[in-house]
């Protein structure tokens, strides 16, 4: 049998609310502590205790860190999902079970490790009995351990930073992690091909959440405002901000520069926020799908009342009940029409953990330089799952307040200034604040209805220069939103456009392509709307563009679609979603797939028609029968 | 403490150096004789004799006839006119701007009684510094006279039939939402409207008022309950309240001399003195004025006058612990931790 060596997925299926998350971590945290490239997903229901839950790592060499469709070890705790745990082992796979489970064993093509957790946690005296459910998932972690050759040293390490050095669980969990190292030592006969031999691949990385990165780029973005209504996969973003403002904006006088509100709902979320940023604040809200289509009236009246805020999507699959728990990329064509009448939404699309710590503090920038709400679109699987992540950067420059006038501003030019004039010709007009003391400083925020000094009128002429001067603002945007980042390989004619979290499965499947087929493809992610030329110019510039997405309807596909109407027909969708985080998989199987049909373009429309005529004889026939 | 006015300043310039002018907006274009006129001019004399400078009040509203007046009353305050129902969501994050400045929002029964009510009642729970007009005229306007929440059961409008449903009560949700200044009064009473305008902007918290103000257009039949000639047969108000500045307080307290009254002390040393009419009523007595709302409702009086008031509980920027500086004036140093935050920060990630 030939070794498997840093390249292989493990999947933990246990129950929901069942207390596995700390024995998950710590396999995810000791493999990243051997140096190894290593990401843990979260595959969960909408639920709180008892339903099937699956947790997913990933080990990886190459740094591959996209979901791997492959299940090589899978460990089974549930004896409710036991049976399809055992047929999900990839052949030569590994399966290792709680012995209590006392279910039929079919499979004879892969490695069986049966586990007594149960006994084994029962023989120590140390662990009690209402604990004995939580620490019992450290068994498994010890078995695993001695199985695969997990660091005894990195786990002990991974513990003491989960319970933040408390030596009495540390201790209790760690027995339980040597106990089952102890009992697989004498009793178990490797069958399997997987080893873990240290790398140095991680030194210098940190591991962290999208939701994490992002509150911590908020806070160095010198957040003043969040308001937010629970929804996940958002929660935790605005949990985070609660959790890391006190430490990183502490005063000796213990009072506060920041407010964070749980409203009532996205309606009120939405409504403090647009009242804080129209006052002066870096005023943010965190949300996702169902709660952004709540936010839709405010995000259109701060479009047009130009207010400046920040909100965050993170994206998920649909309303109501069903998948809420699931990832996915269709929240952006919404996002991009978010409002009434005609409207224009600034749209950031960070690719990982990096750009979401990033974009955090970028985006209130962007927002009080262009008066305008920013969205900013990550998704469930890069806000709520562990990646690996270069360090969060502190902020290379100043933050930009914008355009606003003050008491001396106003001074110096005697009171004459109009909110909606357009004084620099670049779309963008000067504000002022409540609070000003200035007897010309005020003005009256509405809608849609008002002239360059901030008057009511409902005259057409006024209504047109307005609209015109949103547009070049629009234009001005551009210039400060984030280029999109190009993977090149030399002598690519075909491209592949993409955002946001499919980009590690994406290069992954370019390299499995390059591999097997012989594909040379150049990677082009965006990471704004509007897009700015270097999108243009990439789709212009191959012969075929697949543009790969999490979601049915290919909303980017669309989208550049319409912004390259003459070049449409190069550019092919390839959009899948499933719930489940990309996965290089049916990322190389749409790319092949779609090339096979899209090379003869004009045969098949030809085809087509007589194939209709075809399927109506045959139904014709069935009919008959 | 004197009672004199400032020497050398005219007799038509208050202790802030404005005229009655320096509070005026923009001229209505609400219908002639319509209630919410009345209230606005009440606000503007209201605010110039309390002088209160301009630029220390935010004006907000929501979308409606009551949510068009910001426009007419001063116009040297910062005001938005925002979505319909959402007033109180839009003035909530915009006190976090400059917590000094005191909030003056306007509504109307439809944005308040019906799309806006759950924003009313959570505004009410956090105490948000705010004076909350509810020009109450149980119709709507701008939308050419509907029934509104607040319309009594049985109302007949032109094109609307019979109204099927029992009113809201604004006052009662106000109360059992823990709001902590609750009056009503009418539209035509201009000396109880002003001087309840005046105890409201004194208080420390959220302030309702809830002013039957008649809608001269589509509901003011002699016999519906917002009308002129209904509210004027039906008010019962419940004291007379008078409502005095700190700066006065000597001078005025022993004019004040005759008959029962009771004073309730506000946060920044005025007093508002009621004078009882009929009952020894106690508006900090939360039980009482649910009890005089459910008597009012049975015999179909409009109770007028000071219904609640609690100073104990802390307004919306004090549970926040804010700094003393606005936080719109803070910069890059308050706001932006320091360099060597950031590898602490990476040290705490895994």
């Amino acid at each position: 049998m030939n070794k498997v060596v840093n390249d292989f997925s493990i999947i933990v299926g246990t129950k929901n609310g069942s207390g596995s998350s700390t024995a998950n971590n710590t396999i995810l945290r000791a493999i990243f502590k051997m140096g190894i490239p290593v990401s843990g997903k979260n595959l969960f229901p909408s639920n709180i205790q008892g339903l099937p839950t699956w947790y997913s790592i990933r080990a990886s060499k190459d740094g591959y860190l996209g979901r791997r469709d492959k299940q090589d070890i899978v460990i089974a705790i549930n004896p409710d999902s036991f049976t399809r745990d055992l047929a999900s082992v990839s052949p030569g796979g590994a399966f290792f079970y709680a012995d209590d489970i006392r279910l039929p064993i079919t499979r004879a093509d892969i490695a069986i490790y049966p586990m007594p957790i149960k006994e084994l946690v029962k023989k120590d005296p140390n662990v009690p009995t209402d604990y004995r459910d939580l620490v019992g998932n450290m068994v498994y972690v010890g078995v695993l351990a001695h199985m695969i050759g997990i660091d005894i040293e990195k786990i002990q390490a991974a513990l003491t930073f989960h319970f933040k050095g408390k030596q009495k669980p540390i201790d209790m969990n760690f027995h339980a992690v040597q106990a089952g190292m102890e009992w697989a030592k004498t009793n178990l006969e490797k069958k399997d091909p997987f080893y873990l031999e240290p790398m140095n691949k991680t030194e210098g990385m940190i591991m962290a959440d999208g939701n994490t990165a992002a509150a911590i780029g908020s806070v160095f973005g010198g957040a003043q405002f969040v308001a937010w209504y629970p929804i996940t996969p958002a929660s935790s973003l605005a949990e985070a901000i609660n959790d890391y403002m006190p430490m990183l904006r502490k005063r000796e006088d213990g009072k506060h520069t920041y407010a964070v509100v749980q409203a009532e709902d996205e309606l009120a979320a939405i409504g403090m926020t647009v009242g804080a940023g129209w006052s002066g604040l870096r005023s943010m809200t965190s949300t996702s799908g169902p709660g952004l289509s709540l936010m839709t009236e405010f995000a259109g009246l701060a479009y047009y009342a130009e207010v400046p805020i920040v909100i965050w999507d993170v994206q998920r699959i649909g309303p109501s009940t069903g998948l809420p728990t699931r990832t996915s990329q269709a929240d952006l064509s919404f996002t991009i029409g978010m409002g009434h009448g005609d409207s224009d939404s600034i749209v950031l699309l960070p690719g990982d953990v990096f750009e979401c710590f990033a974009f955090g503090w970028q985006a209130f920038d962007i927002a009080e330089r262009m008066q305008a709400p920013v969205f900013v679109l990550s998704d469930l699987d890069m806000g709520m799952n562990q990646w690996m992540s270069k360090p969060f950067e502190y902020p290379k420059t100043p933050m930009d307040r914008g355009k606003i006038l003050w008491e001396k501003d106003l001074e110096e030019i005697k009171g004459n200034w109009g909110r909606y004039l357009d004084k620099d010709s670049d779309g963008i007009p000067y504000r002022t604040l409540p609070g000003n003391k200035h007897p010309m400083s005020a003005y009256f925020t509405r809608g849609t209805g008002h002239d360059e000094y901030a008057k009511y009128t409902e005259d057409s002429s006024t209504f047109i220069r307005n609209m015109e001067r949103l547009k070049k603002k629009y234009e001005t945007a551009k210039k400060y939103l984030p280029k999109p980042v190009l993977h090149s390989t030399k002598g690519a004619k075909v491209g592949i456009i993409a955002y946001g979290s499919t980009e590690s499965a994406i290069l992954e499947a370019r390299d499995q392509l390059a591999r097997d087929h012989g594909m040379k493809i150049d990677i082009l992610r965006v990471r704004a709307f509007p897009f700015t030329a270097e999108v243009d110019e990439f789709v212009r510039e191959h012969e075929q563009t697949y543009v790969v997405e999490m979601n049915r309807d290919g909303q980017l596909h669309q989208l550049l679609s319409l912004a390259n109407p003459e070049a449409a027909t190069r550019l092919i969708s390839v959009a899948y979603g499933d719930g489940l985080p990309a996965s290089a998989k049916w990322i190389r199987e749409g790319i092949l797939e779609k090339s096979a049909k899209a090379k003869p373009a004009k045969k098949i429309a030809v085809k087509k028609s007589t194939a209709r005529k075809s399927s109506v004889k045959k139904s014709k026939k069935k009919g008959a029968k | 403490m004197s009672a004199l006015p400032m020497a050398g300043v005219p007799a038509n310039v208050n202790t802030v150096g404005l005229t009655k002018n320096d509070y005026r907006g923009a001229p209505t274009t609400l219908c002639a004789g319509c209630g919410h006129n009345s209230i606005s001019n009440q606000i503007i004399a209201a605010m110039y004799e309390m002088s209160v400078l301009p630029e220390n009040v935010i004006k907000f509203s929501g979308i409606g006839c009551s949510s068009k007046s910001p426009t007419y009353f001063m116009n040297r305050s910062f005001g938005f006119n925002s979505l319909h129902g959402r007033m109180p969501s839009i003035a909530t994050g915009a006190h976090f701007g400059d917590h000094s400045l005191k909030g003056i929002g306007v509504s109307g029964d439809g944005d308040t009684a019906s799309i806006g009510m759950g924003q009313f009642k959570h505004v009410m729970r956090r105490n948000l510094n705010m004076v909350y007009i509810i020009e109450n005229n149980g119709v709507y306007g701008l939308t050419k006279g509907q029934f509104s929440a607040t319309a009594e059961r049985g109302l007949e409008l032109k094109k609307q039939g019979t109204n099927p449903y029992m009113p809201v009560d604004i006052c009662m949700e106000a109360l059992i939402s823990n709001a902590t200044f609750i009056a009503r009064s009418f539209a035509g009473n201009a000396k109880q409207v002003k001087e309840l305008i005046k105890a409201a902007f004194a208080h420390n918290g959220i302030a309702v008022l809830d002013i039957i103000s008649p809608c001269v257009t589509f509901n003011n039949q002699d016999n519906a309950h917002y009308s002129y000639a209904w509210g004027k047969d039906h008010e019962e108000p419940l004291h007379d309240i008078t409502y005095i500045a700190p700066r006065n307080e000597i001078v005025l307290e022993r004019e004040m001399a005759e008959g029962e009254v009771r004073e309730v002390a506000m946060h920044d040393g005025s007093v508002i003195i009621l004078k009882n009419l009929e009952k020894g009523y106690d508006p900090t007595n939360r039980f009482e004025a649910l009890r005089a709302l459910e008597e009012a409702q049975r015999n179909n009086w409009l109770t007028t006058g000071l219904i609640y008031v609690s100073t104990e509980k802390p307004a919306l920027a004090e549970t926040y612990n804010l700094v003393d500086t606005p936080l719109n004036r803070l910069t890059d140093a308050d706001l932006r931790p320091a360099p060597e935050m950031i590898d602490k920060v990476n040290a705490l990630m895994f």
